[in-house]
């Protein structure tokens, strides 16, 4: 941190709370890239910022945006949740930039919300996250809970014919809100209550021994179990692990994994993980000519071990749709881009097209992959479509909320009483 | 007369206002901009740390009581002032839409609505029992004192009775903080688990207000708070009580057998240095935004004991001095303000090799200045200490005791 | 699985030889009328062609139900022929035409489309196989079958093995049949004498097979009526209401599901009435505004109901009336009566030895836990144990040797060598760290053992630090060799992987070897004087320098070797000793200070604690973790000195 002068003008804008975003087309157009490059979060979030550097590069080469080039601002959050807060704030004051790329965890994206709220910033969010949230300020491009736990549950519930669920999960807010609709789901579709395993881990956890011997137990009944697992990072090692150790394959247990993508296999040991399935947007292995051609760039940029993964293809769509509405809206301010955003279409990687919805949220097939020995995923099930859900219909409390910000100008519109619960979002 | 008897109290308020005054008149929030508002914040913020640096100072400087949990006191203020302020914002959110309904809203309804905004990230929608004051401010704001000093009377008074000294004692209190964040990692803690409370910067009833403001609010609180806290830590440590203290620091057998209540001294420290870092931890968050049991971590009381170490540990404004200088540098590193450096061809970053230099500056510190930074101010204003001859400073052999002996 | 047995039966039919007659060719329009199912690959629409491949009889039916199972079949896009086919190099096939198996040359892969049965799909289709594959010739394939038919048995698997089980040469795979057999009959003979006589035949076996098989059997569902239970009912027992098997609440709730009751209306449903009453701006003459508590609202809805707007709220006493005027009880869904019973007398017999093998699985994993802390704190056992120094970088040795056997392992491929090399290494590369720290570090703070905390604080971040800038954050892999992969299985319920045994005899090992190095040896005579008095033991010329520094190093070098042993247990990440730093000087304090069988007793402790608590709450592990740590703080309470407390003259220091 350092004392920057900054330009009068612009520091008395942001003290009035105004817009700080450059109202007259200045060049260049700026887009900060806010994703930890130290700390705990870097492993998972540098490869983010990477991507956003080929990206615009791709777009400079290409001609640039609004007869500007576009530069790319790149800051260090450190994997500190207040501290995405500050940098975001510096982003917007300082930078000046028209655009945020960022965050990841579920923590650092509500560290940096009222932030975005009270300058009026926009940022695009490119990863799977619990859902329940729909700001005014920020454009979901990774799934919600719709677009891959329902999905995985109905996989599993239908071609698996698991009877009895462990949803096992590291414990932090998106397994929580997660595994709380996936109860919710499951019971609707009439597992009984005893049927439903729930466990939470802390972070980096290593003894699996009691809690695998656990979920095999359940096995007893006669009926099949199946995992349905948000556990988180390393700790999956020692899960899959003491899997194999004890002797039990994809057959007998099935785990279906919402947080294991090839970045996170690229590190381990695969044999173990073997047949067990992860359900996702977008696979590298993916038979498609843009994903090809995505893929054989980044390995030019990247070396060949490089692989891609869902959150930078949320990311590839995401920045191509800001690029269409600020053509579109002929300007980066926020207010016109946004509108500008409504019904943009980008197609997938994997085939088909991303659609924003005026909840902030995309449309999105759901893929269903079988690990393979290689770090890769044998893609099994792709569907049509389905558009995100800002609000979960499993929820009694959710199911009566929805979120449409150009048609009522509200994020959590309460359709019983019809009042607009709040403009600003929970944090 | 105090004063007098002081002077560095003097010294040390006329600095600290006049850092105040020039952080007033560069904010943004006077219009001059010089100082942003994330640096205000960061400023504000330091300014709390100093607070609970004199805090740890006060225990481990002056009764040599080496407490490795006082992060733990520090977050629980955090947390109990986070309660009101998620709260009350999520009333003045939700009251409104209440109010339109066919029917005014009882009490229960008001806060079922409120819990279920709080906690329905974290997949529940009741409000748990812990939260029964927390919409009302008088009575968090009392929770900030009494949560923190409570926890440190029982926990004190446990360990000082069974005569827990020393090395076990800082082990146990390092004990203490992780099991306070193992605990709070739970969600059944009721506290929002992993999540913590958040939005804290966004203060009720001041909706209206800029954040450029806020943040200079906070400044001056805070500043008045460590003044407030420095000129009490002086008064304590001088006259009678402070001999006492200091004298268990140096033979706590000795001063026992004087007919002393030690355990009694002990725990009054304890206990008021515990409320100061609770205090100080309220001050912070709200600048931070955010809190989590990540900042319990037993990692980051260890850094405070740095801090007061590198700083010149039993003195007052060492304290501050290790504190508000350790922190700023290291922000001002591993946030990336320090230029790039290239060596034989090898870059260094400074945001990843930070770290080790400070790592090693401790060792440094430790083993060639043990009075820390503020030997050097004695270096400057030829200070020496007296001269004892050969005689033992204390069974613990403080660390003016190889000073001393080099001599 | 119940939708298999259709064509299941037909199959039972087809393994006998008069199904040889069909044509191959036929297999050809079976596909194609299949195609579009088979290309579908879901499990709820696939059974139609699975028994249609099945059902038709024809031979190549179960080629092709094998290489569709292992994923070799495809189809053409153009005209929707089905191929069987490998991968011939990038982007193109090897084809073999099915009906002739001739090869049919190669083509690009991309006109074709893979057909990828999921695991739903291949279970089904090895449940097909198994009839098939029952009186094959290759062993490996019976034996395969017959697991099929463990992992999903079906009614007309039970005649299959019958008929096939007094022919099998092999005796292990025939055994393993009559026992799969009797469970068959468990589950599926005709009388129930022969299931009756099956359950009996199992005694208290714990198998989960058994347990599996048995389960299903005594399912019961809740009944309520007025009359009680039918005659011929097979009742599992009668409930009480308000008893802890059923309370009021849920006999209530069950009498409104079955229609029995009128539902109870809820707060939200009184306040929606109260809503649609509202006249003038009052409900049942109570003003609107003054609705916002819960008793106004109340008494609102009692004017209302007085009225007969409103049903009435059923009051307390009237739902225990009619709670009162009604029978629960539980009905087996198996209506057999001698069955049943006989399935619950082998459960209860079972439960006995079921808990009491939980239990001793559990014990293993605590003392499986136990030896890990043990391992990671042997180390400061020593460094603080005995020499009295705190050393806060001691997780970082622990990650220097975590780190020293992953690179070793990235260099040399084989993993028993690696690991061999890997052991000696890590200790003498924590050695020499531990050497260098104290010579340049410790040795000038042995007066202030506070302050060395702080700066083995400052090697610590520096040397973590120091890894994640070298190595980067990502974790690494350190694998076992493959004897240390598996596990030792006792059988359902008891097992331990042999890495788990592998760190235990590494502990114990560690712990004689510590003894005798202490108890039985010069260094460790040495090393005793020196703790005790320094001045007295430099007097009999005993270097203590030289002494400490041995010490320290011997204390360092073992945590390095608990590095390689705790990395490949979890993940070697350059945090990887933080996650043990704080337990291990727990460890050690609740031990005891100064004493090797008190560490050993603290880890234990501290092992079977977390284990125990963890076996109350299953779902909460970090609730675990907190009540251990809870308990030790007030374990030094009352115990200051630790479980085995140093007496004499080391007590006074």
């Amino acid at each position: 941190m350092t004392i920057r002068p900054a330009p009068l003008a612009a520091a008395v804008l942001a003290t009035l709370g105004a817009p700080a975003f450059a109202q007259e087309q200045s060049c260049p157009v700026k887009v900060g890239i806010l994703h930890s490059l130290s700390g705990t979060m870097a492993i998972s979030e540098t490869t983010l910022k990477d991507t956003m550097e080929m990206l615009i590069e791709q777009r400079n080469e290409e001609g640039g945006l609004l007869g500007c080039e576009i530069e790319g601002v790149v800051v260090d959050p450190a994997s500190d949740w207040p501290t995405f807060a500050a940098r975001a704030r510096d982003l917007m004051t300082q930078d000046q930039v028209d655009v945020i790329f960022g965050a990841w965890t579920s923590a650092s994206r509500k560290a940096v919300l009222p932030v975005l709220e009270e300058l009026n910033g926009l940022m695009f969010y490119p990863v799977q996250y619990e859902g329940e949230e729909s700001s005014r300020n920020v454009f979901y491009t990774g799934a919600s809970p719709n677009q891959q736990a329902i999905p995985a549950a109905d996989y599993m519930l239908n071609e698996l014919g698991v009877e009895r669920f462990a949803l096992l999960g590291t414990d932090y807010v998106y397994p929580r809100t997660t595994n709380r609709i996936l109860e919710a789901y499951l019971r609707d579709q009439g597992i009984a209550d005893e049927d439903i395993f729930v466990n939470y881990t802390p972070f980096g956890h290593s003894d699996w021994s009691t809690i695998v011997s656990d979920v095999v137990a359940m096995g007893s009944t006669g009926q099949q179990v199946g995992v349905i697992s948000t556990i988180n990072g390393d700790a999956n090692v020692g899960f899959y692990t003491e899997l194999a150790a004890q002797n039990i394959d994809a057959f007998e247990l099935p785990v279906i994994a919402f947080s294991v993508g090839e970045e996170e296999l690229s590190g381990l040991d695969t044999e173990p993980l073997v047949g067990h399935l992860a359900a996702w947007n977008y696979f590298q292995s993916a038979d498609s000519d843009l994903n090809d051609e995505w893929v054989a760039n980044w390995k030019a940029r990247m070396g060949g071990d490089a692989v891609t993964n869902d959150p930078m293809e949320a990311h590839y769509i995401g920045f191509n749709m800001w690029v269409q509405a600020v053509e579109e809206a002929d300007t980066t301010d926020v207010d016109a881009v946004r509108d500008a955003m409504y019904g943009q279409t980008v197609p997938n990687l994997t085939g088909g097209t991303a659609e924003m919805l005026p909840n902030h949220h995309l449309t999105k097939p759901v893929l269903i992959g079988e690990i393979t020995a290689d770090g890769q995923f044998d893609i099994l099930e792709q569907t049509e479509e389905v558009p995100g859900d800002a609000w979960t219909d499993y929820l009694p409390d959710s199911a009566v909320l929805t979120s449409d910000w150009p048609g009522l100008e509200c994020g959590m519109y309460n359709t019983e009483t019809e009042t607009c619960v709040q403009i600003q979002s929970n944090y | 007369m105090f004063l007098r008897r002081h002077p560095h109290l003097l010294v040390f308020l006329s600095l600290l206002a006049l850092f105040t005054l020039g952080v007033t008149l560069l904010s943004e929030a006077m219009g001059t901009g010089a100082l942003t508002t994330s640096f205000t914040k960061i400023l504000g913020q330091t300014l709390c740390l100093c607070l609970i640096a004199i805090a740890m100072d006060l225990v481990w400087g002056f009764a040599g009581i080496l407490s490795l949990g006082h992060f733990a006191f520090f977050g629980l203020g955090g947390y109990m002032i986070g309660m009101w302020l998620m709260y009350e914002r999520t009333r003045l959110i939700v009251e409104p839409s209440l109010l339109a309904q066919a029917l005014p809203p009882t009490a229960q309804e008001v806060q079922d609505a409120i819990a279920a905004q709080i906690f329905g990230v974290v997949g529940a929608s009741e409000l748990p029992a812990i939260w029964t004051f927390a919409g009302s401010l008088p009575a968090q704001l009392a929770l900030v004192v009494l949560v923190p000093g409570l926890l440190a009377l029982v926990f004190g008074w446990l360990a000082f009775r069974s005569r827990v000294t020393g090395v076990y004692l800082s082990i146990l209190t390092q004990a203490m903080t992780l099991a306070l964040a193992l605990y709070l990692f739970q969600n059944e803690s009721g506290l929002r688990g992993n999540n913590g409370l958040s939005g804290l910067q966004n203060i009720p009833h001041a909706s209206n207000v800029s954040q450029a403001w806020i943040s200079l609010w906070f400044v001056w609180g805070s500043a008045l708070a460590l003044a407030i806290g420095y000129v009490l830590a002086t008064w304590i440590v001088s006259g009678k009580f402070g001999s006492v203290i200091r004298g268990i620091r140096d033979d706590e057998a000795r001063v026992r057998f004087l007919g002393y209540p030690v355990e009694t001294y002990k725990l009054f420290v304890f206990t008021l240095s515990a409320v100061m870092a609770g205090i100080a931890g309220a001050l912070y968050y709200p600048q931070a935004g955010i809190i989590n049991p990540a900042e319990l971590a037993p990692v980051a009381s260890i850094y405070l004991a740095v801090w007061v170490a590198i700083g010149g540990r039993g003195r007052l404004w060492g304290a501050v001095l290790g504190a508000a200088s350790v922190s700023l540098v290291s922000n001002w590193f591993s946030g990336g303000g320090a230029p790039d450096v290239t060596i034989l061809g090898y870059t260094i970053a400074w945001v990843s090799w930070w770290q080790v230099m400070l790592g090693l500056g401790f060792v440094l510190v430790t083993i060639f200045a043990p009075k820390g930074l503020s030997g050097l101010v004695d270096l400057m204003l030829v200070r020496r200490d007296p001269s004892r001859g050969d005689a033992a400073v204390g069974r613990d052999d403080g660390s003016l005791r190889d000073a001393e002996e080099a001599r | 699985m119940r939708h298999l047995r259709r064509f299941l039966a037909v199959l039972t039919l087809a393994v006998l030889p008069l199904a040889a007659l069909a044509q191959d060719e036929g297999i050809e329009a079976v596909l194609e009328a299949q195609g579009d199912l088979i290309e579908e690959s879901s499990r709820r629409t696939i059974e139609p062609a699975i028994s249609a491949l099945t059902e038709s009889g024809i031979p190549l039916a179960r080629e092709v139900l094998r290489r569709w199972q292992e994923r070799e079949l495809y189809r053409r896009m153009s005209d929707g022929v089905f191929f069987f086919a490998e991968e011939a190099g990038d982007d193109t096939l090897a084809l073999t035409a099915i009906a002739t198996g001739e090869n049919a040359g190669e083509a690009p892969e991309d006109d074709f489309t893979e057909i990828r049965p999921n695991a739903g799909i291949r279970a089904m289709i090895q449940s097909a196989l198994a009839g098939f594959r029952l009186q094959d010739e290759d062993i490996t394939l019976r034996r395969r079958a017959v697991e099929a038919i463990a992992r999903s048995p079906e009614p007309e698997h039970l005649a299959m093995l019958r008929n096939v089980m007094p022919t099998e040469p092999d005796p292990v795979l025939q055994a393993r049949m009559e026992r799969l057999e009797r469970l068959l009959t468990v589950q599926f003979a005709a009388t129930d004498a022969e299931r009756v006589e099956a359950i009996e035949s199992f005694g208290a076996d714990t198998a989960r097979e058994v347990r599996a098989a048995l389960t299903p059997i005594v399912a019961a569902r809740r009944m309520a009526s007025v009359e009680g239970p039918a005659e011929g009912d097979n009742v599992a027992r009668t409930l009480t209401p308000g008893s802890t098997d059923l309370s009021a609440e849920e006999a209530y709730a069950l009498l409104v599901s079955r229609g029995l009751a009128p539902e109870r209306i809820d707060r939200a449903a009184r306040r929606d009435a109260l809503v649609a009453n509202i006249v003038d701006g009052r409900v049942g003459g109570v003003p609107v505004a003054a609705l916002d508590t819960q008793n106004a609202r109340d008494d609102a809805y009692a004017a209302l109901a007085a009225e007969g707007v409103v049903p009435a709220t059923a009051l307390e006493l009237e739902i225990e009336e009619i709670v009162d005027a009604h029978v629960f009880y539980e009905l087996y869904t198996d209506p057999a009566a001698e069955v049943t019973a006989a399935a619950r007398d082998a459960i209860d017999r079972i439960a006995f030895s079921l808990e009491a093998q939980q239990y001793i699985d559990l014990g293993l994993d605590a003392l499986s836990l136990a030896s890990i802390y043990f391992l990671a704190a042997i180390g400061l056992a020593i460094t603080f144990g005995v020499m009295g120094v705190i050393n806060m970088a001691h997780g970082e040795f622990i990650m220097l040797g975590a780190f020293t056997g992953w690179l070793v392992q990235t260099i040399v491929p084989n993993y028993t060598i690696s690991l061999i090399v890997a052991l000696p290494l890590a200790f003498a590369v924590a050695f020499g760290a531990g050497v260098a720290l104290e010579r340049l570090v410790i040795r000038h703070l042995y007066h202030r053992p506070l302050e060395t905390l702080l700066a083995t604080f400052g090697i610590s971040i520096a040397l973590q630090q120091l890894v994640k800038n070298v190595f980067g954050t990502q974790a690494k892999p350190l694998t076992p060799p493959d004897w240390l992969a598996g596990s030792l299985v006792v059988n359902d319920i008891i097992g331990i992987s042999y890495l788990r045994i592998g760190i235990f005899g590494m502990a114990l090992v560690f712990l004689g070897l510590l003894l005798f190095v202490l108890n039985r040896t010069r260094l460790g005579l040495e090393v005793r004087a020196v703790t005790q008095n320094p001045r007295m033991a430099a007097s009999m010329g005993i270097n203590p320098g030289r002494i400490n520094m041995l010490t320290f190093g011997l204390g360092s070098g073992i945590a390095g070797i608990a590095g390689v042993a705790i990395g490949m247990f979890a993940q070697v990440t350059s945090e990887i000793g933080q996650n043990y730093i704080v337990q291990s000087f727990m460890t050690v304090v609740i031990g005891g200070v100064g004493n090797i069988w008190g560490t050993l007793a603290g880890a234990s402790l501290i092992g079977v604690l977390q284990k125990g608590i963890e076996d109350f709450n299953p779902s909460n592990t970090l609730a675990a973790q907190t009540y251990m740590i809870l308990f030790v703080i007030l374990f030094i309470q009352f115990r200051p000195k630790g479980i085995v407390a140093p007496k004499g003259r080391a007590a006074g220091n």
